[in-house]
């Protein structure tokens, strides 16, 4: 790896930056570009100038005296709530995948393993079905995603024994199960309608998101990923296992439920609002392994970035590349898929 | 003395007593083995002594204080507890994976910083291993693994280091290799307790040996009266000759030869 030796100035001391260091710093400042630009595109394009303006107005209302009114309600108005939630959404999706991938020891699964985003798609579908509304179906969806594995850990409580895999079996089972309650409802709704409405919702989407879902997922979004954060070095620990987290002077199991509750609401409130969009919890992690490797301390920070990155980016496309909008649980496959075996060429990761 | 156990009892599921009235002293720089067939309680035993499992009656002491008394972190930066080989789930570098024994010393929250690195860095140098510090913890051999497990237990800068089966697996070479570094260790003040299937190995580098039998202490005492044919006889269920050099008045022990059945 190539080491390059810059001199501080200003305490005469040699520090080495390495390219994964430049790598990392690069990795955490994306979101903040795309976000700028995903402000931009669109069907009216806005220069950058005036999305920098338009932001600044909320501080100082001077700067936007030079931007057209249409363009300050398409970036403030429309724009900023479903960017910031691509953002949030993708963020916590990757970053909740990553800790239950740590917490499980196994790099196969993803937030949704202990049933919540099988739970939402069934409190979304049945209240799609009860004609309720898009603050009912957010709701709905949150609860039943809380439930699905408030039940899965209850059921795992009642034996004993292995805890962690019983707990996994349950979420499994719970989430089959309202899988199949989903698909009840799918069958027994309008065909014209209501059918329709569930299966768009199920693909996930952002085209319905305004500015009042952006409060309660900024807040469970940055909140959860501050935590998982702050005990993101002691994932490493947790991922070789009970015994040795014991012996390293640990209480695992108290730490795992907190970070269980912590991705569950995470999951739950990202889902809500932009409905299942799969994928991006299972392969982001890997990706971004790849391209810092697994110590969680750097991981965890660049999933929060490359998630929030990556549906940035396919929400653009969704959006502003393509004459009509694709779903974007379709597309996140789509692109990903290609974009993960590019990176997998040069995978050194070895696991 | 720093860690004592006497009379430890512990059980499962009551009533099936795995431990019985197990006593034993760990002094300062002292290698102790456990020795017994599969199932006698070594593991068990262990697990008990790092603070895992808590005895069912019996009292265990580190520094004079009953050991559960101790936080698990404080716990943690005496005792140290070295797991057989094993493959973790994500490619840690050898780097990462020792300075894991840096956790009793942070908090919560808390994540390793520049002297954690150095501490880290030197117990790898330490163990030999300072040029293996970026390699991943997942190709490198069974032998280096025990070895960057030692490391993690000198990060860890504990006074007490567990060691399940360390020469498990390993090549007549490697296990000199790691007995070696041991017994350098223990030179500079470290405490060792071993649980191993390797007599010889007890034999060659223990200063005590505690030779159990189905949850009990059978015998317990320097390598040269415990190994004995007629006790190794008795622990392993099988006939054993100790074969022994040097002249008749000042002979040693080398090696415990089990006898086969059938000839």
């Amino acid at each position: 790896m190539r080491v390059v030796t810059l001199r501080r100035l200003w305490q005469g001391a040699d520090v080495q930056v390495s390219g994964r260091d430049v790598l990392y710093v690069v990795l955490l400042l994306l979101p903040f570009a795309l976000i700028v630009l995903s402000l931009m595109l669109g069907l009216y394009s806005i220069s950058v100038e005036n999305v920098g303006r338009a932001l600044l107005s909320s501080i100082a209302p001077a700067m936007a005296e030079s931007v057209p009114q249409t363009e300050l309600t398409l970036v403030l108005r429309i724009r900023l709530p479903r960017v910031l939630s691509a953002a949030l959404i993708g963020a916590a999706l990757a970053s909740t995948g990553v800790a239950f991938q740590g917490i499980f020891k196994n790099p196969l699964v993803d937030s949704n393993l202990l049933g919540v985003t099988s739970g939402a798609g069934f409190g979304a579908a049945l209240a799609l079905l009860l004609g309720g509304t898009a603050a009912l179906v957010q709701g709905f969806a949150f609860g039943f995603g809380l439930l699905a594995v408030s039940l899965a850990y209850v059921g795992s409580r009642l034996y004993s024994t292995a805890p962690m895999i019983v707990l996994t079996l349950m979420g499994i089972l719970i989430g089959s199960f309202f899988g199949s309650m989903t698909s009840l409802i799918k069958y027994v709704a309008d065909p014209l309608n209501t059918l329709p409405a569930i299966t768009f919702w199920l693909l996930g989407g952002l085209t319905g998101v305004t500015w009042s879902s952006v409060p309660s997922l900024a807040v469970i979004t940055l909140v959860g990923g501050a935590f998982l954060w702050l005990v993101r070095w002691r994932l490493n620990i947790l991922s070789l296992g009970d015994a040795e987290a014991v012996t390293l002077g640990m209480n695992p199991n108290r730490l795992k439920l907190i970070i269980i509750v912590c991705a569950t609401l995470m999951t739950a409130a990202a889902v809500a609002v932009g409905g299942v969009i799969g994928w991006i919890g299972l392969v982001i992690p890997h990706a971004g392994r790849i391209l810092v490797g697994p110590d969680h301390k750097r991981l965890i920070p660049v999933s929060l970035a490359l998630g929030a990155s990556f549906l940035l980016a396919i929400d653009n496309l969704s959006r502003a590349l393509l004459p009509t909008e694709v779903p974007l649980g379709v597309l996140t496959g789509l692109v990903g898929v290609p974009l993960l075996i590019l990176l997998l060429r040069r995978n050194q990761t070895g696991w | 003395m720093i860690l004592e156990a006497r009379n430890v009892t512990f059980a499962y599921a009551a009533g099936v007593p795995v431990l019985r009235r197990v006593s034993l002293t760990l002094e300062r720089g002292m290698i102790l083995y456990l020795l017994g067939r599969n199932g006698c309680g070594k593991t068990t035993l262990m697990q008990c002594l790092s603070g895992g499992l808590r005895p069912n009656a019996g009292q265990i002491t580190l520094d004079g204080r009953d050991l559960h008394s101790y936080a698990p972190a404080e716990r943690a930066r005496q005792i140290g507890l070295i797991p057989q080989i094993h493959t973790p789930a994500f490619a840690y570098t050898v780097r990462e994976i020792v300075l894991m024994g840096r956790a009793p010393h942070l908090g919560l929250f808390g994540s390793p910083g520049k002297r954690d690195y150095l501490i880290a860095d030197e117990a790898l140098e330490s163990v030999g291993l300072a040029h293996y510090a970026h390699r991943p913890y997942t190709q490198i051999s069974g032998g280096e693994r025990q070895l960057v497990l030692i490391a993690r237990g000198l990060a860890q800068r504990c006074q007490v280091l567990l060691m399940d089966e360390p020469d498990a697996h390993l090549d007549l070479h490697n296990q000199q290799k790691v007995m070696e570094i041991v017994a350098r260790l223990a030179g500079q003040g470290l405490s060792f307790i071993v649980s191993s299937h390797a007599p010889n190995n007890a034999l060659a580098y223990a200063h005590w040996v505690l030779l159990m039998k189905t949850g009990r202490v059978l015998s317990a005492g320097a390598p040269a009266d415990t190994l004995t044919a007629p006790l190794l006889s008795d622990a392993y269920d099988l006939e054993a000759d100790v074969i022994y050099d040097g002249a008749d008045d000042q002979r040693v022990p080398r090696a415990v030869l089990p006898r086969r059945r059938t000839r």
